[in-house]
């Protein structure tokens, strides 16, 4: 089984290793350093007696001649209870325990169980004895947090069993006997409450995939109303530095209104992670009232850990996103940044001497991107309920170029595109997404259901965005021929599509109430901005409107930071109305 | 002792290839050619054949030198012996002082576990407003300093590294102007600090590629202080030499570029030095403030780009002064307001909201449409912003920096005009300035 090989060569995070008998791609494999270190990596390429390796490790010391042990498995991580609220290197390190066994810092070489191994879980059996079973039926749960976490039938159990003792109702750690099955070759096996599923196959234990049609609040106006996201779609956004794309995604990760929350902290800076990490314990899920951390997984990759493992993180991540999902959840999955995830495929791609393409990405680059984000779905499960994965993926485009390979790669594949630009983070317009750019195809793919909370809706969105596109062609001929040279009508468009920007598309993240809106609100709020648009604005003259403009945008954002339904937000309210009916 | 290697089958580049066993990764070489010997170490194994990165240059290197492997990786000597001293990229002593002898640690270690990282929440005092007030540096910040050629960044670095309260300042220069090294030194000398600075200096006349070294000691050096409890700081620069030189290393290997002939890796390369800087709970700290100057003046540059993506932020330094706009720290928000006065949130945004509008009725006037009433307000405002505020010779405590902020706006502006909370202009608008005199009388 497990096959033996020796280190012929290496660079960088790449060794290639001679072995006899065979070898599997993808396999797990150790090489032993002279100074006892046991570093894990993974066969990426098999040729003839040889095959490369990618190291997840520092690979400092390694010789030729050094021993590579071939395990025969896959690299994998393990599913179970008290996942959620860990915080995981890219291989599913539990980094504080990491942090108990080696200090402050890294160490290469250590390999920590995922899975607590000490605590114990209230185990309710649901199977029964007798009962007739497959991979991925449900044995029973336990709760985690307020979820009842379901305990499968291992993913990998090949065949049909029969169940021959279930445990009762009680107190289990990890590794305990919950159910104990006979398969088809009359073998009994043990099964308890851990199991691992490779992190690079999809988990398709499903009965269909479904066309998601419900959105995916996220708080943020600009993307729920105008650029949605749905539970089991996939969005990306792209940005150069300094745009917002981190800010952005740690205000999704706090209010989207999901079950689930994978942070995967991919080649970033580590520092943003300890924001998410030391604060949401003491954060309320706006949802539930419990703490944010609760119903978050970090994965954990920062830019100064090894490559190899970053390429790995992002599978990690998706892999425990399907897991939830087929417990009937909805996972959002935030990945930041995909283009560091993608720059790990490039330095291996370069060192196995591969033929680049655009930029020295492997030619594999938009196929690897589209695998990855087709693990998102919503998905109809065996028992007829649904769960869902979203994906939101931070680009990182070079030179804050959208036509790169990555960020041309990502927008073949993902349902909404939320690009931001400088021009709009340094105008301080945050979020930075820029409405003359972006899209989403859900708008229309989530019409009934967006219809059915808000008639019209759709239709009233798009009216706006319009006018979006209208403002800024007045603009444009501004910047030529100067105010003087506007037309008091075009002037007013240029003022609407302004105010629109201000009070609506703008969002002030440090704002406790205008940090994240509910769709109602945004609803109400969005049907009194459209009626301003749509309002003959009677004004004498440039100024004149300008300052009609000036009073309005003043007024709708002390409305936005106004508490929902209370004295002040009735009060602009009616300011509001006032306004509208002169 | 280990093997003596008498024959190199390849010299390219800055690479040497030859024929040794027993051999590993990274491992330090010591290549002795008549008269001289040069660091190197090994980057790839195949076979029985090594390739060594040669930090001198292969320049003058003949096939028949004799090559030694020395067993371990490149080392930083380290100890409170080295304060005060000055030393070349490749760490020996350039003083004329002796060697120091009381440890050899490791360079380039692993990272420090995010799990241990504490949210930074310590500003580091410059002095300068356009620092402490518009973008307050935080201890255990890593940030650039984007400048094109020629500005003043040295100076700028020079003085940053003097205000900024730290217990122990390593310089770690790449391909530094001997007359910048001077500078450097004379600055330190004079005021007395020189006792507990650390030099790397690795000049432009030094081969280049040696430069590669300066980061890594001078990070490593910093770190097992920063462990002992000491508040360090390191001053880079400038970091695209230390680019430049990943590159000719990679055009060397015959690795395919991916932009504009960087390596594919610049990111995680210089990722791996940035993200040093940290502040460990209960003990010492490192903050980086580098120089990386742009090519051209253009940020989209692989180097600048790529730094821009690890960096917490960067300042802009144009025309001898540091430029609200593209600057950013993006740590202030962990102390503006909360470890400093409660108006300096407000006021700063106020400020840069006004000055950007100073700089549109600027353009206006460049495009020859009309100038309002306002316009004028606004120049004349922005006028003084530059000449009070943005002058790199100002040198102000925050407290005094913020004062002068209301000040300013007072004397051009009513109160209204400026769109501050009422709260804020009852307790802190001037009450005594020319405006308000006028408005009495
Ligand atoms: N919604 C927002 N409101 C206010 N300020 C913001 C907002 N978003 C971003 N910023 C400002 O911009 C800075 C940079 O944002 P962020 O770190 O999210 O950028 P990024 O796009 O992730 O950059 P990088 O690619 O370098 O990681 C923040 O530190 C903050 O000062
Ligand atoms: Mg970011």
């Amino acid at each position: 089984m497990s096959a033996l090989g020796k280190v012929v060569a290496a660079y960088g995070n790449m060794v290639t290793a001679a072995f006899e008998g065979s070898v599997r791609q993808n396999e797990v494999a150790y090489i032993l350093c002279s100074d006892g270190g046991r570093l894990k990596s993974e066969v990426i390429r098999v040729r003839g007696d040889k095959c490369n390796v990618q190291v997840f490790e520092d690979t400092r010391g390694i010789q030729v001649g050094d021993t590579v042990e071939f395990t025969g498995d896959l690299l994998v991580v393990e599913l179970g209870p008290g996942l959620l609220q860990q915080i995981y290197d890219g291989l599913q390190n539990p980094l504080p325990k990491l942090s108990e066994a080696a200090g402050l810092f890294l160490k290469r070489g250590i390999y920590l169980a995922s899975l607590d191994r000490e605590s114990k879980w209230t185990f309710t059996p649901t199977a029964k004895e007798g009962q007739e079973v497959a991979a991925g039926d449900v044995l029973g749960w336990v709760p985690e947090g307020k979820f009842e976490h379901q305990i499968f039938v291992p993913f990998n159990f090949i065949g049909k069993a029969t169940i021959v003792k279930m445990s009762p109702k009680g107190e289990y750690t990890v590794d305990k006997t919950v159910a104990v099955v006979k398969d088809e070759n009359g073998k009994t096996r043990e099964l308890g409450m851990v199991q691992v599923w490779p992190i690079k196959i999809p988990l398709k234990l499903y009965q269909e995939r479904i066309l998601p049609t419900e959105p995916l609040v996220t708080g943020c106006r600009i993307i729920d109303s105008f650029y949605p996201v749905a539970k089991g779609g996939t969005a990306c956004i792209p940005g150069p530095f300094g745009s917002g794309k981190t800010v952005l995604q740690q205000l999704i990760s706090r209010y989207a209104d999901v079950d689930i929350i994978l942070v995967a902290a991919c080649g970033e800076r580590a520092g943003e992670v300890v924001e998410t990490l030391r604060e949401f314990p003491h954060l309320e899920d706006p949802y539930t009232g419990r703490t944010l951390m609760e119903r978050t997984i970090i994965i954990c990759n920062t830019s100064s850990m090894p490559v190899a493992a970053r390429e790995a993180s992002i599978y990690t991540a998706v892999t425990l996103a399907e897991y939830y999902r087929q417990m009937g959840l909805g996972v959002l999955l935030l990945a930041d940044s995909t283009s560091r995830w993608a720059q790990a495929l490039r330095e291996m791609s370069g060192r196995l001497e591969e033929i680049p393409g655009e930029e020295a990405f492997p030619a594999y680059l938009q196929s690897r991107i589209a695998e990855f984000y087709e693990r998102a779905g919503l998905v109809r499960l065996r028992n007829g309920q649904t769960g869902s994965v979203s994906i939101i993926g931070t680009v990182s485009p070079a030179g804050g170029n959208f036509e790169e390979p990555v960020t041309q790669g990502t927008l073949a594949v993902v349902g909404a595109f939320l690009g931001l630009t400088w021009a709009r983070s340094n105008a301080r317009r945050f979020p930075a997404i820029d409405p003359l750019i972006s899209w989403s195809k859900y708008l229309d793919q989530m019409r009934e259901s967006l219809d059915r909370r808000a008639p019209g809706w759709i239709d009233r969105v798009k009216g706006a965005q319009r006018m979006i596109h209208e403002g800024a062609e007045v603009k444009k001929r501004m910047d030529v021929v100067g105010e003087e040279g506007t037309s008091l009508s075009d002037f007013i468009m240029y003022l609407k599509a302004e105010f629109l920007d201000a009070v609506f598309l703008q969002q002030n993240a440090f704002d406790a109430v205008d940090a994240a809106n509910t769709l109602e609100r945004q609803v109400h709020t969005f049907d009194q901005v459209y009626a301003i648009l749509l309002k003959d604005i009677k004004a004498k003259d440039k100024d004149d409107a300008r300052n009609i403009f000036f009073r309005l945008t003043a007024l709708f954002k002390n409305w936005n930071s106004s508490p929902w339904g209370e004295a002040a937000f009735r009060n602009y309210e009616q300011q509001v109305m006032d306004f509208l009916r002169d | 002792m280990r093997e003596i290697i008498t024959k190199i089958d390849e010299i390219t580049g800055n690479i040497a290839t030859l024929k040794a066993t027993g051999v590993g990764l990274g491992e330090l070489a010591v290549i002795q050619s008549p008269g001289r010997s040069t660091l190197g170490q090994v980057i790839s194994l195949s076979g029985g054949s090594v390739t060594v990165q040669v930090f001198g240059g292969t320049k003058g290197i003949s096939t028949s030198d004799t090559v030694r492997f020395l067993g371990v990786p490149m080392q930083a000597k380290f100890g409170e012996s080295l304060l005060g001293r000055i030393f070349n990229g490749s760490g020996q002593p350039v003083d004329g002082g002796p060697e120091p002898v009381e440890e050899e640690i490791p360079i380039g270690g692993p990272s420090f576990n995010p799990a241990n990282r504490i949210i930074p929440m310590q500003m580091i005092r410059t002095n300068i407003p356009m620092i402490d007030v518009f973008n307050s540096l935080v201890v255990s910040q890593k940030l650039p300093i984007f400048s094109i050629p020629g500005e003043p960044y040295n100076q700028l670095l020079a003085r940053v590294g003097m205000q900024a309260e730290a217990d122990i300042i390593i310089l770690g220069g790449m391909g530094l102007k001997f007359d910048d090294f001077i500078f450097f030194k004379r600055t330190f000398e004079e005021a007395g600090v020189m006792n507990r600075v650390i030099m790397y200096m690795h000049l432009a006349s030094d081969p280049v590629v040696e430069c590669l070294l300066v980061p890594d000691m001078s990070l490593a050096v910093a770190e097992r202080f920063a462990e002992a409890g000491r508040r360090v700081l390191v001053l880079l620069t400038d970091m695209t030499n230390f680019s430049d030189s990943l590159k000719e290393i990679s055009i060397s290997m015959e690795q395919i570029p991916s932009n504009r002939g960087y390596p594919g890796d610049l990111y995680s390369q210089l990722a791996a030095r940035y993200e040093k800087a940290v502040d460990i709970q209960g003990l010492g700290s490192i903050t980086i403030l580098a120089v990386t100057t742009m090519p051209g003046d253009d940020v989209t540059h692989p180097i600048p780009d790529n730094t821009g993506y690890i960096t917490e932020g960067q300042f802009y330094l144009r025309y001898g002064k540091i430029d609200p706009f593209g600057s950013l720290s993006r740590l202030k928000q962990n102390v503006v307001g909360k470890v400093t006065r409660k108006d300096h949130n407000d006021i700063m945004n106020t400020m840069i909201r006004l000055y950007s509008d100073c700089r549109e009725s600027r353009n206006k006037i460049a495009m020859g449409f009309k100038v309002s009433k306002w316009d004028e307000l606004l120049l004349a405002y922005g006028k003084d912003f530059e000449s009070e505020l943005m002058e790199l010779n100002v040198n102000l405590p925050i407290e005094a920096a913020l004062d002068r902020c209301w000040d300013i706006l007072a004397r051009h502006f009513d109160p209204v005009q400026t769109g501050i909370k009422q709260g804020l202009v009852d307790e802190f608008w001037p009450k005594d300035t020319i405006k308000a005199m006028e408005k009495a009388a």
